[in-house]
């Protein structure tokens, strides 16, 4: 479980997050929407572990340890696993590296590879020169060999055409353990009782929620969460009347 | 050879036009002697060691040859292969005319003090060379050997890689464990001809208060290829050396790479000049350098000459602990129709890419040693696979020094 209580974030001195309280359960994916600007890869950062984003109240708890002022490798460790936007590049560290990197020993680079069609990319610097499906791509091919717990999305589906969002979209499900077509013996509600990963997803778009079903919509609008509900119902309030509607919320 | 002795003589004293400045008189140049050892197994286990650390195995496990020298004195040489001749400069020049067609023939004798050193003063030297049309499948290796405290090495090697042969070098040069000071002036010249492909690499692993000046030069004939690599990164006092290649033939292709690790207090100015005198012609000069605490100047210089030549220079720095980099890349287009370009970079290691790799579960120093080997994972088109395992070796034996 990840608990978010009254956190407040600041870069240098402006104040991003504003008092956030958010609970992903085991077994929950939430959908962040939210405008440019609003906050919302700063949460995705924050919860990471990103020291520029400077935590001056509140705290985060993560499988009932608080994790608020723990160094990113030890959350990765933990099982937080995220899919950055526009991850840097890093000369002469290979794809394949980095694959083996997340796996800590654990699975083979190769087999992982040839699932989310990412084979020809295992030899080629991490990120260099990548398209923005080739980037989305190796983050997944990433976050599969982590196998965290808890996986934060950024944006997932931007850049990305329409050949490969099914893909990415089926890879996202299948982390996220809302995959129902992998196993045939079990029924669908065991699975559904059973899983346990959990997920928050940045999307602009809403075109990833064609590809998996999400149990809450959370809004964040100037650094404040103000609303959750049904994260299609929020998806078509936000395509019908804008973000303006969230204005009267955030006040 | 009076003419060569002469001009030597006026340079002996004369500055060279990069580094600091050497007094040589510091420096004894007497001759030293050593046993010639026909099995290269009866050396003494710490020399051994000391060479694996510079690319030379005296095991000779995939090697095609060895040549070791010894202060100034040529302890073993030899060939494993028909095609492939491996001797010492001096008695090369007593029994062979032809030495005399590459001795002095590209590099001047009067280019600096250290030149006519090699001239006035010469201990000895390899000359290697791969006969027309002969491929050398595996590395021959050298190892220039200091031992004597406070000794000057002078020697002078020729490399000649004849008409449509292939031929890999690893030069080894290092020094006893104990040693603390010394001098090396080495002088190399590069024949490639035509359709001729050589791949040269120089390993240095020297020792804190060791001053090195090389100087070469290469020309490189029609359809030849020079692969000229460099990897210095282990302690050293001082180093300044700026090889110059001429791409003298159509088609005729260099590549320069450079591995550069600089610990506190030494001073590396290392570079290479590739002119580019037909069309056709390629040149690639790359260099990857970490300061520890050195002063490095990475040089490079382009010089293209007629239409219809290519060539690219590259230069990145990483300044980890201290030290200073000096990037200097310079091109120079003669003629139109040129196409030349270059790329810079120093700087330290970015927060960006240790956070992306701490994410991933490494811990800060973990991603740091994992970024700097990757700086210096330079891929080396053409290169054997022993070659490359020798400088991932030293990568990695670095890497381990450094964190």
């Amino acid at each position: 479980m990840l608990q978010v209580e009254d956190l407040q974030v600041k870069i240098d001195d402006k104040e991003i997050l504003k008092h956030i309280n958010l609970t992903i359960n085991p077994g929950e994916t939430h959908i962040l929407f939210g405008p440019n600007g609003s906050g919302k890869t700063s949460l995705l950062m924050t919860l990471m572990g990103y020291p520029q984003y400077r935590i001056t109240g509140g705290r985060i708890l993560f499988k009932g340890e608080d994790i608020t002022n723990m160094p990113v490798n030890e959350r990765a460790q933990l099982g937080i696993g995220i899919s950055y936007q526009r991850p840097p590049t890093i000369n002469g560290v290979k794809t394949r590296q980095m694959v083996e990197i997340c796996a800590a020993g654990k699975i083979d680079a190769a087999a992982l590879a040839k699932r989310v069609n990412f084979s020809d990319f295992l030899d080629r610097d991490i990120n260099a020169g990548f398209s923005g499906g080739e980037i989305k791509r190796s983050e997944l091919l990433q976050l599969t060999a982590q196998d965290a717990d808890l996986f934060l999305f950024d944006e997932p589906e931007s850049g990305v055409d329409l050949e490969n969002i099914s893909l990415i979209g089926g890879t996202i499900r299948q982390l996220l353990q809302r995959d129902f077509k992998v196993n045939t013996r079990k029924s669908r509600k065991e699975l559904h009782n059973e899983r346990t990963k959990m997920g928050l997803i940045i999307t602009h778009t809403g075109f990833i929620l064609d590809y998996l079903t999400a149990d809450k919509g959370q809004v964040l609008y100037n650094g404040v969460l103000t609303c959750a509900s049904n994260p299609r119902e929020i998806f078509q309030c936000i395509s019908e009347v804008g973000y303006g509607e969230c204005v009267k919320c955030a006040i | 050879m009076r003419d060569l002795d002469e001009k030597a003589l006026k340079a002996k004293d004369k500055k060279a036009a990069l580094g600091q400045d050497i007094d040589l008189g510091m420096f004894d140049s007497s001759p030293v002697s050593h046993n010639y050892v026909k099995e290269l197994a009866v050396l003494p286990t710490v020399d051994k060691e000391r060479m694996l650390h510079a690319g030379v195995d005296t095991g000779e496990k995939e090697r095609s040859g060895t040549y070791v020298q010894k202060d100034s004195t040529v302890i073993h040489a030899h060939s494993k292969q028909e095609g492939l001749e491996i001797m010492p400069i001096k008695a090369a020049l007593k029994k062979y005319d032809w030495v005399q067609d590459y001795y002095w023939k590209l590099a001047s004798v009067d280019t600096d003090k250290y030149t006519a050193r090699a001239r006035l003063d010469l201990h000895d030297g390899y000359v290697i060379r791969a006969l027309a049309g002969s491929r050398v499948i595996y590395p021959v290796q050298a190892c220039l050997y200091l031992e004597k405290e406070g000794f000057s090495q002078n020697v002078h090697n020729l490399i000649i890689a004849e008409e449509g042969s292939e031929l890999h070098i690893i030069t080894g040069c290092t020094t006893a464990p104990h040693l603390k000071s010394g001098l090396h002036v080495g002088i190399s010249e590069f024949f490639v001809k035509k359709n001729a492909k050589l791949s040269f690499t120089m390993i240095h692993h020297w020792a804190e208060e060791i001053m090195v000046r090389p100087r070469s030069v290469g020309v490189v004939e029609e359809g030849g290829l020079f692969l000229n690599n460099y990897i210095s990164m282990t302690p050293v006092k001082s180093v300044q050396m700026y090889p110059t290649t001429y791409l003298a033939g159509k088609g005729a292709v260099a590549r320069f790479y450079s591995l550069l690790v600089g610990s506190p207090g030494a001073e590396i100015d290392v570079g290479g000049r590739i002119f580019l005198k037909e069309p056709g012609t390629r040149a690639e000069i790359i260099s990857r350098a970490i300061t520890n605490g050195a002063n490095i100047t990475a040089r490079g210089d382009l010089v293209g000459e007629v239409p219809g030549v290519k060539a690219h220079l590259e230069c990145r720095g990483l300044i980890l602990n201290g030290g200073t980099i000096h990037a200097i890349p310079e091109l120079h287009g003669k003629a139109e129709d040129v196409e030349m370009s270059h790329e810079a970079a120093v700087g330290k290691i970015a927060q960006e890419e240790i956070l992306y790799l701490m994410s991933r579960g490494l811990s800060e120093d973990e991603a740091t040693a994992t970024i700097v080997r990757g700086f210096l994972n330079v891929d080396i088109p053409g290169l054997p696979a022993q070659l490359k395992a020798e400088i991932d070796r030293a990568v990695e034996q670095s890497d381990k020094d450094m964190m």
